[in-house]
């Protein structure tokens, strides 16, 4: 591919039935394009994280991903109500999830670890009571990985 | 070693099949709380778990897991058969333990006949 793609997606929150959808419909363009296998499953983990981080603590929000040649630029938003403690947050274990949503599997507390693991960049803004924009970052340059 | 070969060794039940009993089994890994799963788990794995919701199959499908095993007979949530399914991702049922289930696993790809 030569062009740039833009895709946006709106991410209910509390749905854990449809979570993870528009992170596999990102995955499948990815394969379509031919990305290397190994930055297509990084990316795919690094967003599904961001997407069910929205769906659990942020009462949703939206995604916005740029494909380009060189790169996949991933921008999560939420109106939710931030993150109190980013250091704390980014500890591998620390979690703020409820028991229901502990049951459910998720709140190991390695949602952000993920994905700084899986990211080639991650950047995250966040307010208490406005919000958390979460940009991730993954290069084809680094497609071993 | 395909899903189905790996099935019929470990004398599972087949919940969601189809062309997903054509993955290639390259390992395995045991667990049930999802981050660690897509930390951890390989890829071409048979993740061994009693998680049978509606995620696991959303996290088998992002960590390229080859299937589900879901140990002591847990029975998976409608939704997540219908996903599973939905997605091509197979899932299999078994009565044994997860520790069991992976000494099984173990076992059967390193006896795969060449």
């Amino acid at each position: 591919m030569n062009e740039v793609l833009l895709l946006h997606y709106e991410i209910r929150g509390g749905d854990f039935i449809h979570a993870g959808e528009s992170s596999g419909h990102v995955k499948n363009i990815l394969k379509r394009l031919g990305f290397h296998p190994n930055l297509i499953r990084r990316t795919a983990i690094a967003m599904y994280e961001g997407e069910i981080n929205m769906v659990i603590h942020a009462g949703g929000g939206t995604a916005d991903v740029k494909i380009t040649p060189e790169q996949i630029e991933i921008r999560l938003a939420d109106h939710g109500p931030g993150i109190k403690n980013l250091d704390l947050a980014m500890r591998e274990g620390y979690s703020t999830a409820s028991d229901s949503v502990r049951e459910l599997g998720f709140g190991a507390g390695m949602g952000l670890p993920n994905m700084k693991k899986y990211a080639d960049d991650l950047k995250i803004r966040t307010a208490v009571g406005k919000g958390t924009t979460v940009s991730i970052l993954t290069k084809v340059s680094r497609n071993q990985g | 070693m395909t899903v189905e070969k790996l099935c019929k060794a470990l004398g599972g039940t087949v919940v969601s099949g189809g062309a997903a009993m054509n993955e290639n089994v390259t390992g395995y890994y045991c667990g049930d709380l999802l981050s660690r799963v897509m930390a951890n788990a390989p890829k071409g794995c048979a993740w061994i778990t009693v998680m049978g919701n509606v995620n696991a199959v959303a996290v088998a499908l992002m960590a390229e897991a080859a299937c589900i095993l879901l140990a002591e007979n847990v029975n998976p949530d409608p939704d997540a058969v219908e996903k599973a399914r939905e997605k091509n991702i197979a899932v299999l049922c078994c009565g044994r333990t997860a520790g069991e289930l992976a000494v099984a696993v173990h076992e059967a790809l390193c006896h795969e006949q060449p």
